[in-house]
């Protein structure tokens, strides 16, 4: 599935997708940016309630496929630009990280 | 023999939110070169770790990327505080960072065993008071 694709189900909205053809191929679940970069693979998902600016370096770094942030959390001030500029996609969701997760490891 | 390729950059100390800059930039450099998509990986996310830990506990530094025939070496330099036990900062958990970069997402204890874990070799040396250098490479 595309990152596009995912924006466009019901539950999901983008807030920024600058590479939207972007292929998911699997998913990480976490909050601790270290733990994350350390384990989080190229081309996932990954899905976080933290929506601070270093999510985009750690993304970038760790070049997964989006971000998707869970609980309605919204990005901070200037990550959406930051987002944008280096190529990371962004989805919001309302769904807890849980739902998230389980709904994207059945439409994968 | 084939020149080396080196990379030198400053890390601002004042501003968290602007960490990991350099690390974005030797990737994308790492990337123009031809290098090898897993050692670019192990190489940046090592780097970010440093700058993190540059930003949070020494008010930023330098870093330094030199880029040989078969491997790839990082030398981080700061002038902060220095690390008082390098065993116990080794452990994964074992943290001082404030409780401010902790609510980031940052501060679990994982910078320094990141380093190791995605270096080939990694090397500490610090003085209390005058500041540490960190010179890690990743093999290819």
């Amino acid at each position: 599935m595309t990152v596009k694709e995912l924006a466009e189900r019901e539950g999901f909205t983008p807030v920024c997708l600058p590479d939207p053809e972007r292929v998911i191929e699997g998913g990480y679940c976490g909050d601790l940016l270290s733990w994350v970069m350390g384990r989080a693979k190229s081309s996932q998902a990954w899905i976080t309630i933290m929506s601070n600016m270093n999510i985009a370096a750690v993304a970038t770094l760790c070049d997964v496929a989006v971000i998707v942030l869970s609980e309605n959390v919204s990005p901070d001030d200037g990550v959406k630009e930051t987002a944008e500029a280096r190529g990371i996609n962004i989805i919001k969701t309302p769904m807890a990280t849980f739902e998230a997760a389980a709904l994207i490891s059945s439409l994968i | 023999m084939s020149e080396s390729v080196r990379f030198r950059f400053n890390v601002d100390g004042s501003n968290f939110t602007t960490a990991g800059q350099a690390s974005v930039q030797v990737k994308k450099n790492l990337r123009e070169l031809g290098i090898p998509a897993e050692a670019i990986r192990r190489v940046s996310i090592a780097m970010y770790e440093g700058e993190i830990n540059m930003v949070i506990h020494a008010h930023g530094g330098e870093a330094e990327v030199i880029v040989f025939e078969d491997r790839i070496e990082i030398i981080l330099s700061d002038h902060g505080p220095g690390i008082p036990n390098i065993e116990l900062a080794m452990k994964e958990g074992y943290s001082t960072a404030p409780d401010n970069i902790r609510s980031l997402g940052f501060g679990a204890g994982m910078g320094l065993p990141n380093m190791k874990r995605y270096t080939d070799d990694m090397k500490i040396d610090t003085e209390l008071g005058k500041g540490t250098t960190i010179t890690m490479t990743v093999k290819f």
